[in-house]
């Protein structure tokens, strides 16, 4: 049985209830993701993070939370009210649904009832994802315009700009999963992965989907919509108390959701590590929800990681790493898995379709390496062109003095 | 001899001027393998040992001439040995030192000599702890301690009065005012030749 025949039997209140467990699940790990997070960066910069409420701190995002919710909630007088307070619902909202596809679990006793953790498993439902992504990003441009702010306007719309580039990437990343599982449902994705990961089949998608990631999620290093030190803070730079809130829930269960999606299509789902398959059915199966959620808190440690180690990208480095890096090399690596595919699947011999991809490699090294010598020609030729002086008036470099003076001091 | 003022070599450190001032050599990119060696950095750091000092709980001496509260000192028999004379207000960059002087009487002495630090306050929303007033103090009454914790939550609170700046009275000292120790006049307290409990 797959997951969607499985879940068509599910009655109504199991339905919510399964509704109620992912809502839940998913501000707890926002919660423990922000403590997380903290205290991770912390230890990577040699200090201690937030370790004063509760023990080992676990409590201070509830705490800021709270805090948050008290404050005076402010809406600036250019705003425009009604997208003002919608805008922010919008991203909250978005980024919870597209949890409703992904499969936590394998099969699982629920109060009785024989069922897997995922709300439903519609045929398309990895194109669901990018299109609640898509309008998640609604969230975001209104937030930016709708405060009648400058600053908030340029985040919001670097913060768009951003997540659309990188969503092609990411869409382009996730083609080569469908063409290899033959499905675009979470629930066949995860089962077509029963032997292989598709992190390692598929492991030039897998980068190019770990890298558009954080870009879909305005994360650093691609940080720069909210660049603190050019834009305040981005699009929600007038929100303040829940409204702020609520973009803050929305960036971390979009991280959270975006892991998910990461686990579910290329690490296996809620499979146990190979070798370890035996640990599928401890608990009754609700073991595979440890599997799943240590996957997901692995690519959540690859996020902060990369948070503590790399600056942020200049806006048109970003850009252009998109668009001219990423893009076209999906775009090959697409026709090289769709040619790869349709060869074995036409029982053309296993030398062939290993002799075609080599041959694939071989031509794109030699492309590249052609390029880069012109490259490397063409500024030699620019540097020979150049002016030695300056035409403006520069001071002497310090330190720099003339043998006169020397001979001058040491004499 | 060991004189700060004379230079170590006779190049003035120009060459390590020169050496820190060579040209960089490549303004471009690390290569990929060298730049991922900064995730390298920041994991291993994940297991190295926390700077943090858990300060309410933990507090950390602070340099030995750390500017801090400042202090009016005694001599050794309690006597103040503040004079009055407004100095340290004067030196004061940020006009945080309000002194009045008054005169000693043979039935009211607080300290040697004629005058002495009748009011005396700091305010220490305008200090800035440079330290001037303590260079300016001819008897070396004004010092400064290393107690930094100076946080109040209100404006009058932070204005310091005389006592609250006074010395304590160690053993031997005597609460003035009092007279001289007999047979001594200002001069001898100023060149340190009283004692503590020469005055009975």
């Amino acid at each position: 049985m797959t997951n969607a025949e499985i879940i068509a039997t599910d009655p109504g209140w199991i339905i919510l209830v399964k509704g109620l467990l992912i809502f839940v699940v998913c501000v707890l790990a926002t919660l423990m993701s922000v403590w997380g997070e903290r205290r991770l960066v912390a230890r990577m910069q040699q200090r201690l993070g937030p370790n004063r409420v509760g023990p080992f701190g676990l409590i201070q995002s509830l705490a800021d939370g709270v805090k948050l919710a008290l404050k005076e909630d402010l809406i600036p007088k250019a705003a425009d009210r009604i997208v003002f307070v919608i805008a922010p619902i919008i991203s909250a909202t978005t980024c919870f649904m597209s949890f409703a596809v992904i499969p936590l679990s394998g099969k699982v006793n629920l109060f009785g009832h024989e069922t897997v953790m995922q709300l439903t498993d519609i045929p398309v439902g990895v194109l669901y994802v990018l299109a609640i992504a898509s309008v998640g990003v609604y969230g975001i441009v209104l937030a930016g315009w709708s405060s009648g702010s400058t600053y908030p306007l340029l985040g919001g719309l670097r913060s768009s700009a951003q997540v659309i580039s990188y969503e092609v990437a990411m869409g382009l990343s996730l083609v080569a999963v469908f063409i290899y599982s033959g499905s675009m449902s979470t629930g066949e994705i995860v089962a077509a992965q029963n032997q292989w990961w598709f992190c390692v089949t598929l492991f030039p998608s897998f980068v190019i989907y770990a890298i558009s990631m954080v870009g879909e999620t305005n994360r650093a290093p691609f940080d720069l919509a909210e660049a603190e030190g050019e834009l305040v803070g981005g699009f929600h730079t007038e929100y303040s108390s829940l409204k702020f809130a609520l973009f803050f829930l929305a960036e971390y269960v979009n991280i959270v959701a975006v892991s998910a999606l990461a686990t579910t299509l290329f690490l296996g789902g809620y499979h146990a590590l190979p070798g370890l398959g035996f640990t599928e059915s401890w608990l009754g199966g609700w073991f595979t929800v440890i599997w799943f959620l240590a996957k997901v808190v692995f690519f959540f440690f690859i996020f902060v990681w990369l948070r503590g180690t790399l600056p942020r990208l200049r806006y048109d480095q970003f850009m252009k790493f998109g668009w001219k890096v990423l893009i076209p090399f999906s775009l090959i690596w697409i026709l090289i898995v769709a040619t790869m595919r349709v060869l074995s699947q036409q029982g053309a011999p296993r030398a062939v379709v290993i002799g075609f991809s080599f041959g694939v490699i071989l031509l794109i090294l030699a492309g590249s390496s052609l390029f880069e010598s012109s490259k490397k020609r063409r500024e030699r030729e620019d540097a020979i062109g150049e002016v030695s002086t300056p035409s403006f008036p520069v001071p002497a470099i310090p330190g720099k003095i003339t043998s006169n003076r020397t001979e001058q001091i040491n004499g | 001899m060991d004189n700060s003022l004379t230079p170590r070599s006779n190049d003035l450190g120009l060459t390590a001027a020169a050496k820190a001032n060579a040209p960089i050599e490549s303004q471009e990119a690390k290569s990929f393998g060298k730049q991922l060696q900064g995730f390298w950095v920041t994991f291993i750091t994940m297991f190295k040992k926390v700077n943090t000092v858990q300060y309410p709980e933990v507090k950390e001496p602070t340099a030995e001439r750390f500017h801090g509260r400042h202090q009016l000192n005694r001599y050794d028999d309690g006597l103040e040995k503040c004079i009055g004379c407004e100095l340290c207000a004067w030196a004061c960059p940020a006009d945080a030192i309000l002194v009045e002087g008054e005169s000693n009487t043979e039935e009211e002495r607080f300290s040697p000599g004629e005058r002495y630090g009748k009011v005396y306050q700091i305010n220490y929303l305008r200090c800035v702890f440079c330290g001037l007033c303590i260079e300016a103090c001819p008897t070396r009454a004004l010092t400064m301690t290393n107690e930094y914790e100076l946080a109040d939550e209100s404006r009058a609170k932070l204005i310091f009065e005389k006592e609250d700046l006074m010395a304590p009275l160690k053993a031997g000292m005597l609460q003035p005012p009092h007279p001289m120790a007999p047979g001594t006049t200002h001069i001898d307290y100023y060149r340190g030749d009283i004692k503590g409990g020469s005055n009975g």
